[in-house]
Formats: structure tokens, C-alpha cells, sequence
């Protein structure tokens, strides 16, 4: 009652305030997150899905529309959205979210990325040069992307900072104690080998100990194939696994391919939020991971 | 250390007593409390010190891990001038092909032809053009392309080398050099981005395959939720169309507009309406060995429609895109007919063309493609001096074709396609072809248009 109370307190004393801040997220993750902090300071905009591949984005005329006006971009960067963000950048002619800008946050840049790869060559698929982009994953790496936005947030609206303080405060001890009951849920997880699609969730599985025992595409990016998938299969004679982890929005013939061979179940995970039903916002993406990968290991 | 100074002095202390024997049992008993006292003083000052060193050991581990970290956050900078170096891609193409008409022969019939490189490729194995492309920011307010054409011939072209506005204010761009023109939808692709061996009729007969200006593009992006873009260009109009003027000011100028938007999360479409002026001044063409001349002026109006569909906006697994182009030019002007011994006289015509094309990806890595090409002789007029007979090449013929692919992509990167065609271009004519393709790109990641 009393927080509603607050709320509207907040509320009608910063109505009339200047306008919102266009936040213009490439993931929902960070679209989430940004919503998180900015409250009501902020307007945001996710140019993908949960259920999207956002390797594979489109330079389309809605994404360009939107970088046009937004005031702060906050992408995973790390080379992620190589594919498309370039050209959203370059048609959209809008200086303030150019790279280098304030406007332009990159996730990455607060986290250690895992598996960097030693050489780069195209020959090792689409390897990222700074290591596996896929950071969301990890509870972990949301709270230091939450600090380093934070900072970008009151840096880019400093006439809201009292809000943005409040807001993280509130996200960061509320997050702290999640992150916390999530751990003891998945204590069970520790140590079990896992097959996963792509490398997708190296931070989750990094997180909670899991061990990754073989990966269905053959180099990361390119599609699964029937001699691989042989390979893999025989691989797991000598050095078992216990699930199958793919996306949500992943084809699902391949790991039900091997699942089926090697009898054991194919976890559908959501990569982000959306990506599920159940997982509508950061904390129900990262109780929907754990709930889907705790019920296939019983206690 | 400080221990043993402490027994050494205990020591010291019984030495001195030595002598004292004498003395009483409680001075003993004082001197002994006394010692005892010292050495608790002395162990819990070094247990305290020795608590402070610990502390600041770990303190400085501390701040040796936080120090790792931070490096490994900010990898250091590479010092040296190539960090600066473009980003460079090269895109390598190659077909083969199976023609059941020479390529040399080819025209289409009933238009003025382009001048450009419209033909289909040799026939068996042939290079395709090879792309060089560089490009990197200059400096916080321009960035630069430049894609050099490398021609199986040995022959080298600058096909595009521009500069682009990075920090207009108000949605503003700004571009100059030489680019591609933004009318329409293909024309502004490389031909490595399209989804057929070749371009469409219509582009071949209206813009010699690919219109680019030497000149100067403004922009302007409206703030607006749905896309909405708007565009001129000017410039020396020296390409088909158009032709070498040499005169001062504006040889062609162009204008367009494009919007787009989204359908829900599994729709997205573009649409233009474009027009591009030229003036053409003694522009040749051969018939033959006779080499004829058009001067006048040429106006073309394109209309563009793109519509994509990915379920769920997921395009790795299924998507389809269908995409249409309408062309309509008129020209007026004068025909000179055989420049060496010339007759010259009115020149009117009003042409038009266009193509539809769908894309399906059927599966990951594969794709198949149709697409309908037809072109309307619409009217064309010659003045009485010039007898159309002496100009096959302007026979009234309406051109059409139609083409299917499959492709395969090993990655995104790479890309196998099989193209069947049947080629009406020529008048009572038709070429049966087939080709196979393969167009690679190795560097730099292109990020490609809509």
C-alpha cells in the first residue's frame, strides 16, 4: 500500500517533467532491464523477439523508423548484431546513438566474456572475436550491466537521478536475493553434462556448474549435419550426457534426433525474455530456465 | 624474529638473577611476573602485527585480482597504424553456363539499347566480377565505401566511392562521390545481394543493369513511426540514360521516396515511388556497324514493392519474399541514324516493364525463387526521315522472361544457386538457358540492406 502510495506520490510530481528518454534495446533483455532502472523516465523499444534469432535480423524500414528518435541504443554488442545494427546505424542518421556516442551502450563492455577464441578464422564458423556474446544467461552478468546502465542512464538524464537511484537500488537488492534462491533451486544441476545447440547458454551453464559435453552445430552458426550429429551421438558412448539444451525458436530436428538415440530429454530453454510463455520479464526468464532444467534432473 | 629477541631477553633476565641468589623468593616471583608480563605485552603486539600484515597481503591480492579483471575487461589497444586500417571485404563469384543462343547476339529487342554489360555470361565457365570493398568511419563526421569491380576481362572499375554524413542533425544525409542511385529497390543492391544470376529486364533496358551517379545525395528521414524516407540526388547524368555531356551544372537529377513498416511480428514490407531525369546528349548506339545517336530527354518513373514474411520474424528456419518493380520512361528527342553520314529527326517514345519475383526458404541453407520479367514496347515514334526499317533493334517486341533457382548456402557467407531461364528478349527468339552460380564473401561481415 505504502509503495502504491509512493508511486503516485512519484508520479504526479514528475508528470508534467520533461520527456521520457527513447531507449532503443537490441534484445529484450536489455530492453527489460532498461525498463527496470528507467521506470518511468524511460521510453523503450525491443527491435527483436525472444523468439527471434538476432543474428539473423534484417535491416528493416520499423527498425531504422526507430533508431531515427531514440536518445540511448543498449545492445549486446560484441559483434551480435553485426549483421544488421550497421546498417540500422548508418540509414537512421541519428548521430547521438552512433558507437563512441553516450547514446550507445554495449552490454559486453561491463562482463567477462567466456571462450574468446585464440585465432580468428571463418573456417571456425561465427566465431565473435571478443568471446561468446551470449551473456544474458548468467544472473550475474545482468547485475554488472545493471551497474554500468545505471551510471549510463543518470550520465544521459542527470534531472532524473534520484529516480534512477531509487530504481536501482530496489532492482539490485531484489535481484541479489533472487539470484541467491535461484543458486540453492539448481544445486542439483551442478556437475551434469549437457549437449547444447548452440552456444547459446555458455554463461548458464558456467553459472550453475553444468558441464558441456558437445555442441549440435558442428562450428558455431552453421546448421547441424547428419555426420556430425553421428559423430556426436557415438561421442556420447564414451562420455554421457544428461539433456539436450536448444532455444525456444531453434528447429528442433536435430536434437530430438539425438535426444531420441541417446534417450535423453531435449530442454527447450528460453534465450531471453519472450522467449517463453512464462518468462514475461527478467526475474520470470531466469525462474522459467531454472524450473524447466530442475524438472528434468530430479532432486 | 621478535620471538626470539623476547627469549633472549627471558634469558638475559635469568642471567642478571644469577647473581642474586640471595635475594628473596618473592623478588623472584616479581621479576618472573614481570617477564611474563612483557612476553604477554611483546606476543600480542606480534599477534596484532602479525594480523595487520595478513590483512594487507590479502588487501593486495585484492587489488591484484581487481586489476586482472579490469584487463581483461579493457583488452589493451593494439598500438599500432593498422589498427585504423578499413574494413575490407571481397566477394568472389564464378558461373557456368549453358546458352542455346550465343551471347553475343543478344539484344532487347525493342528498346534503345543500354550500352551496359546486359548480356548473359559466356557460355561454359566463366568469372564473374570480383568485389573489393573497403570502408571505415574518417573521422566522428564522415564515413567512406568504395567497392572496386574487378572484371574477368582484367578490366578494373571504380563502381562505387563515396563519402556519407555521420553526424547531420534533423535525420539528414548526406552523400557524395560515386554511389548507387537510391531509386527503386534492386538497383541500390550489389549484384552479389540479388537473388537471381541476373538483374531484371526492366533494370537492363532502363538502367543499363545498375544506375550510379557521379554526384551528390541528400536525405532526410521523417521522425515518424512508421518509415518514412525521402531522397535527392544530382549529378553529371554521364551513364545510361545518360550520356558524357561535358557541360557545366546538372546533367541528371533524381528523386524518391520510400516508406515501410512492420505487419505484426511476421510482416514487413517497403514501398517507393522514384523518378530519375536525364539529358542525354549524342548517346550511341550500335545496330550493327552502324552507330546511331540519341539527344534529347529522359524521363523514368519506378515504382518498388518488397513484402517479407519470417514466422514469429524468425527468418532462420522458413521465410518468403516477394518483391515487384515497375518501370515507365518516356524520351523525347532526336534520332541521328548513322553518325557518320547522318540523318537526324524526332525521337518520341513511352515505354515500360517491370518484374515480380517470389523467394522461398523452404528449409535451412535452401531456397527456391521465381521470377516474371516483361517489358511493353508501348509507342515509339520516328520522324519520317528515318526509315525504321534501317533499326531492327527498335522493332515492336514486348520481351519477357521467366526464370527459376535454388539456391544453397553453406553459411551465410556463401551461397550455390541453379538458375533455369527462359529468355524471350529477342524478337522471335527464345533462349533456353542454364547457369550454375557461386557467390562467396570472405572479410569484413556486410551488414545488408532490407
Amino acid at each position: 500500500m505504502r509503495n502504491y502510495l509512493f508511486g503516485l506520490l512519484v508520479f504526479f510530481m514528475h508528470a508534467p517533467a520533461q520527456a521520457a528518454l527513447n531507449v532503443f534495446a537490441c534484445e529484450p533483455e536489455w530492453a527489460a532491464l532498461a525498463q527496470e532502472l528507467g521506470g518511468e523516465q524511460v521510453r523503450v523499444y525491443s527491435a527483436t523477439t525472444g523468439m527471434q534469432d538476432v543474428h539473423h535480423i534484417e535491416a528493416r524500414p520499423s527498425l531504422i523508423a526507430k533508431a531515427r528518435s531514440a536518445d540511448l541504443l543498449v545492445c549486446t554488442g560484441g559483434e551480435l548484431e553485426t549483421g544488421w545494427l550497421p546498417q540500422v546505424l548508418r540509414q537512421a542518421a541519428n548521430p547521438k546513438i552512433l558507437p563512441g556516442r553516450p547514446g550507445y551502450f554495449e552490454a559486453v563492455s561491463a562482463v567477462v566474456r567466456l571462450e574468446a577464441p585464440k585465432q580468428l578464422d571463418r573456417a571456425d564458423g561465427d566465431v565473435h572475436a571478443g568471446g561468446n556474446p551470449h551473456i544474458q544467461t548468467d544472473p550475474r552478468n545482468i547485475k554488472r550491466v545493471a551497474d554500468a546502465l545505471f551510471m549510463r542512464l543518470n550520465q544521459l538524464d542527470p534531472s532524473a537521478a534520484p529516480q534512477y537511484e531509487a530504481r536501482y537500488k530496489a532492482f539490485t537488492e531484489r535481484w541479489q536475493k533472487a539470484i541467491a534462491k535461484w543458486e540453492t533451486q539448481a544445486v542439483r544441476l551442478k556437475g551434469v553434462p549437457v549437449i547444447v545447440h548452440h552456444k547459446h547458454f555458455s554463461y548458464l551453464i558456467q553459472w550453475l556448474g553444468m558441464r558441456e559435453v558437445g555442441m549440435l552445430e558442428p562450428k558455431p552458426g552453421l546448421e547441424p549435419t547428419p555426420a556430425h550429429l553421428s559423430a556426436l551421438l557415438e561421442g556420447l558412448k564414451r562420455q554421457p550426457a544428461k539433456l539436450v539444451l536448444r532455444t525456444t525458436f531453434q528447429d528442433d530436428h536435430a536434437a530430438h534426433w539425438l535426444a531420441e538415440r541417446a534417450k535423453i530429454p531435449v530442454v527447450p530453454l528460453p534465450a531471453t525474455v519472450g522467449g517463453s510463455e512464462q518468462a514475461r520479464d527478467l526475474t520470470s526468464f531466469f525462474d522459467d530456465l531454472i524450473r524447466r532444467l530442475t524438472s528434468e534432473i530430479p532432486g | 624474529m621478535l620471538r626470539y629477541t623476547l627469549s633472549a631477553c627471558a634469558f638475559a633476565a635469568a642471567l642478571h638473577a644469577q647473581p642474586l641468589r640471595a635475594a628473596s623468593n618473592q623478588d623472584l616471583d616479581n621479576i618472573r611476573t614481570e617477564i611474563r608480563n612483557m612476553r604477554d605485552a611483546y606476543e600480542s603486539r606480534i599477534t596484532a602485527l602479525e594480523k595487520r600484515l595478513a590483512e594487507t597481503e590479502s588487501k593486495a591480492q585484492s587489488v591484484e585480482t581487481r586489476a586482472t579483471e579490469a584487463q581483461i575487461l579493457s583488452p589493451p589497444t593494439v598500438a599500432s597504424a593498422s589498427g585504423f586500417n578499413p574494413a575490407m571485404s571481397l566477394i568472389l563469384s564464378g558461373t557456368y553456363a549453358n546458352l542455346q543462343r550465343d551471347p553475343d547476339t543478344y539484344q532487347i529487342t525493342g528498346f534503345i539499347p543500354s550500352g551496359g554489360e546486359v548480356g548473359p555470361p559466356k557460355r561454359s565457365f566463366s568469372l564473374a566480377e570480383s568485389e573489393l570493398v573497403m570502408s571505415a568511419n574518417i573521422d566522428p563526421y564522415w564515413r567512406g565505401d568504395f567497392t572496386l569491380a574487378l572484371d574477368p576481362d582484367n578490366a578494373v572499375a571504380v563502381e562505387e566511392a563515396a563519402i556519407q554524413s555521420l553526424a547531420l542533425p534533423k535525420g539528414l544525409t548526406l552523400k557524395a562521390g560515386r554511389f548507387f542511385s537510391g531509386i527503386g529497390y534492386t538497383n541500390e543492391q550489389h549484384a552479389h545481394a540479388w537473388d537471381f544470376v541476373d538483374a531484371p529486364l526492366a533494370q537492363k533496358a532502363f538502367l543499363g543493369k545498375q544506375y550510379s551517379h557521379d554526384g551528390v545525395q541528400l536525405k532526410w528521414l521523417a521522425p515518424t513511426e512508421t518509415f518514412l524516407e525521402l531522397g535527392v540526388e544530382v549529378g553529371r547524368g554521364h551513364r545510361f540514360p545518360g550520356s558524357e555531356r561535358n557541360q557545366n551544372g546538372l546533367g541528371s537529377y533524381a528523386a524518391f521516396a520510400h516508406a515501410g513498416g512492420d505487419v505484426g511480428a511476421s510482416h514487413s514490407w517497403r514501398g517507393g515511388l522514384s523518378f530519375l531525369h536525364n539529358r542525354p546528349q549524342a548517346r550511341e548506339f550500335k545496330e550493327g556497324e552502324i552507330t546511331n545517336s540519341f539527344s534529347g530527354r529522359s524521363g523514368l518513373w519506378l515504382a518498388d514493392f518488397v513484402w517479407k514474411w519470417a514466422p514469429e520474424g524468425n527468418a532462420r528456419q522458413t521465410n518468403f519474399k516477394f518483391q515487384t518493380e515497375y518501370y515507365r520512361r518516356s524520351e523525347r528527342g532526336e534520332l541521328t541514324y548513322n553518325t557518320s553520314a547522318p540523318v537526324t529527326d524526332i525521337y518520341r517514345s513511352q515505354q515500360s516493364g517491370g518484374y515480380a519475383q517470389a523467394v522461398y526458404q523452404f528449409q535451412p541453407r535452401w531456397r527456391v525463387g521465381a521470377r516474371y520479367d516483361r517489358l511493353e514496347h508501348g509507342s515509339l515514334n520516328l520522324g519520317s526521315a528515318i526509315n525504321p526499317a534501317n533499326l531492327p533493334v527498335l522493332a515492336a517486341h514486348n520481351p519477357a522472361r521467366s526464370t527459376l533457382m535454388l539456391d544453397y548456402s553453406s553459411s551465410e557467407f556463401s551461397r550455390w544457386r541453379l538458375q533455369i531461364a527462359r529468355d524471350v528478349s529477342r524478337l522471335g527468339q527464345t533462349d533456353n538457358q542454364l547457369m550454375l552460380q557461386y557467390v562467396m564473401s570472405l572479410g569484413a561481415h556486410g551488414a545488408h540492406k532490407f
